[in-house]
């Protein structure tokens, strides 16, 4: 016996290279597909991941620009202007707070750095408050400073790949011709901790000749209300407050544009392979149409036609979905690298997350739009008459 | 009516067709009886209409006008037009059909050709085991050729095979040698022939061959879309 899945797998072997083609547009169009939808989630979540790595849900600082300075911080940039230290005091106060912990960040130019000199970033931080706030921090090699006034460092992991260094290095802050000990190298956390240079906030302040800090970070109470808490510190004279909720949504609302292009490309892709499948189907079909109507002679009911139609264009879609999502999961780091390429603003982490949810889903689409698209040239055999097949003289 | 012993019975069968804006009458008004058994061979010069008769008998088309009746059953009559799923229904229950270009499947093997009716309908009783089918028709060392592999002789009898395989109660051919030459023509002559004493196969032949047609126990000689007995 034979089954009808056998019969339309041989069907499609018979003209090779027409059928290799068609699956190729489909193979590019689903790893498209499932690479963009990757996309969309994976951005999402490292955004998500970027925000909450940074142990803090609000952020206080001198009045400027909140999102380019929320930028500059999530980049490892340094802030615009100072705050007094007491004001950290004077939030933590406040019930719905939970943590603060002062920065200060400070940039200065390196003339080796680079080609042509590049700034270089610290970060002071306050050794009984920030590493309380981000947990999650583990140590590569080493650990904290040993006093809240040593002069030394911890690096993250980049940063002391990208310099070379290992704990017990000593490292010379640009401009100022201080040295710093290397005490501490943290693991890769894929969040921008991985290119920071942290410093006992005192040892920056003194380095900088500045008592004053230019950022607070704010850890909220578990159920509290963050936007009691926003609106009250909003009232603090000369103050910026920056939410990462509201972070979030600006950026996600930067990149929606990019994302409506991305997936319109991948729609167009879709209906460019869509377009090949009713193409090599139908000429399929017509090339085979006296064999069609013989089938017929042999009890093939209109509706068998169909389905042995459909079955081919199921075969090819379910093939080229597979072997195009297999690819998007193999080449997803290039994808991650081209499109970090091409955004403004690119969260660490994995920017294009496939799962097997993802790829079902793509699977399914490719499949329901291919046999979407194969319904007419089915339909076109089903109504084949047996006659059409014979020559005979009338 | 059929009575004992009819497979089949035509009255006044007609079929015209348009040709632009004139008509054509390829069958007019042809009436026989075909008996369960016999072996009938129609012949005829080019257009005589002896393949549209035998496709109106065979279930592959409507007539413009007439009756038929299938083993005692009216099929077409006072006007009705079968649709194709009922024409379908009626040629897997009864019909087998071998035609002059075998239709063989180039991608399915030999065994594979024979069984392709089975995925469709399998009628009770039907010989499912292809091979013994294959093997009585000297076919059994061919089982996993595919068509190209085989001769045009040798193709025919995978058709008539596969036209078996549901055992139908009449085999319907169509000019089943046209494209062979003597020898195998000759062949598929005697595999015909000894279907029907055998088996009392019950087969309707259309054919230009003379000596083919001298096969059949009764001849049927077709002039301007008229049926005459020989």
């Amino acid at each position: 016996m034979i089954s009808k899945f056998q019969i339309a797998h041989k069907n499609l072997l018979r003209k090779k290279a027409r059928t290799l083609l068609t699956l190729v547009g489909i193979i590019l169009s689903s790893w498209v597909l499932v690479s963009l939808l990757g996309f969309n989630r994976g951005y999402e979540k490292a955004l998500n991941r970027d925000i909450d790595n940074m142990g803090y849900q609000v952020m206080v600082m001198a009045k400027g620009c909140p999102y380019e300075a929320a930028t500059m911080m999530l980049q490892g940039g340094a802030g615009l202007r100072y705050i007094e230290e007491d004001v950290a005091k004077s939030i933590e106060t406040r019930p719905e707070v939970d943590k603060v912990t002062p920065i200060l960040m400070q940039a200065f130019f390196d003339p080796n750095k680079g080609d042509g000199g590049g700034i270089a970033g610290y970060f002071g931080i306050d050794l009984a408050t920030f590493p309380a706030m981000k947990p999650f921090l583990r140590f590569h090699k080493g650990g904290w400073f040993k006093d809240p006034t040593a002069a030394e460092a911890v690096m993250g992991y980049e940063a002391a790949e990208l310099e070379q260094r290992e704990v017990g290095d000593l490292i010379l802050v640009p401009e100022k011709n201080v040295q710093l000990q290397v005490v501490g190298i943290l693991e890769r956390t894929g969040t921008q901790d991985d290119g920071t240079i942290f410093v006992p906030l005192k040892t920056l302040q003194k380095i900088s000749a500045l008592d004053k800090i230019t950022t607070i970070g704010i850890k909220v109470k578990k159920d509290a209300d963050i936007t009691k808490l926003e609106a009250a510190l909003y009232q603090l004279p000369d103050m910026q407050v920056v939410s990462f909720s509201q972070v979030k949504q600006t950026i996600l609302k930067l990149i929606a544009t990019a994302r409506v292009m991305v997936l319109s490309i991948a729609v167009i892709a879709l209906l460019i392979a869509m377009v090949g499948v009713v193409n090599t189907v139908l000429m399929s079909v017509l090339e085979r149409k006296h064999e069609i109507g013989i089938l017929k002679t042999m009890g093939a009911m209109p509706g068998d036609i169909f389905r042995l139609v459909w079955t081919e264009t199921l075969i090819l879609c379910a093939c080229g979905g597979l072997a195009g999502i297999g690819l998007a999961l193999g080449f997803a780091r290039l994808s991650d690298l081209l499109v970090r390429r091409v955004l403004p603003y690119a969260p660490g982490g994995e920017l294009v997350a496939i799962d097997v949810r993802l790829a079902l889903l793509t699977l399914l689409i490719i499949v329901a739009v291919g046999l979407l698209s194969g319904m007419y040239p089915a339909w076109k055999a089903g109504r084949i008459r047996p006659l059409d097949s014979i020559r005979g003289e009338g | 009516m059929p009575g004992n012993g009819i497979s089949l019975e035509a009255q006044g069968l007609t079929r015209i067709y348009g040709r632009g804006s004139e008509e054509v009458r390829a069958l007019d008004g042809v009436s026989l009886q075909i008996r369960k058994g016999e072996f009938v061979s129609f012949m005829g010069p080019s257009g005589s209409g002896k393949t549209t008769l035998v496709n109106l008998l065979g279930c592959l088309e409507n007539p413009t006008s007439g009756d038929l009746h299938l083993a005692g059953r009216h099929i077409f009559g006072h006007g009705q037009v079968l649709g194709e799923r009922d024409l379908t229904r009626i040629r897997r229950e009864v019909f087998g059909y071998i035609f002059q270009n075998f239709y063989l499947i180039p991608t399915l093997t030999v065994r594979e050709n024979v069984a392709l009716p089975l995925a469709f309908y399998t009628k009770p009783g039907a010989d499912v085991e292809v091979e013994h089918i294959l093997g009585k028709l000297g076919m059994e060392h061919r089982l996993d050729h595919l068509p190209g592999q085989i001769s045009g002789g040798e193709m025919q009898r995978v058709a008539i095979a596969r036209a078996l395989v549901n055992r139908p109660e009449i085999l319907l051919a169509d000019e089943p040698t046209g494209n062979l030459d003597t020898t195998r023509t000759g062949e598929i002559g005697e595999i015909l022939q000894e279907l029907n004493r055998s088996t009392g196969l019950t087969i309707l032949m259309v054919t230009h061959n003379p000596e083919l047609g001298r096969l059949g126990g009764r001849h049927i000689e077709m002039r301007d879309g008229q049926a005459y007995e020989t």
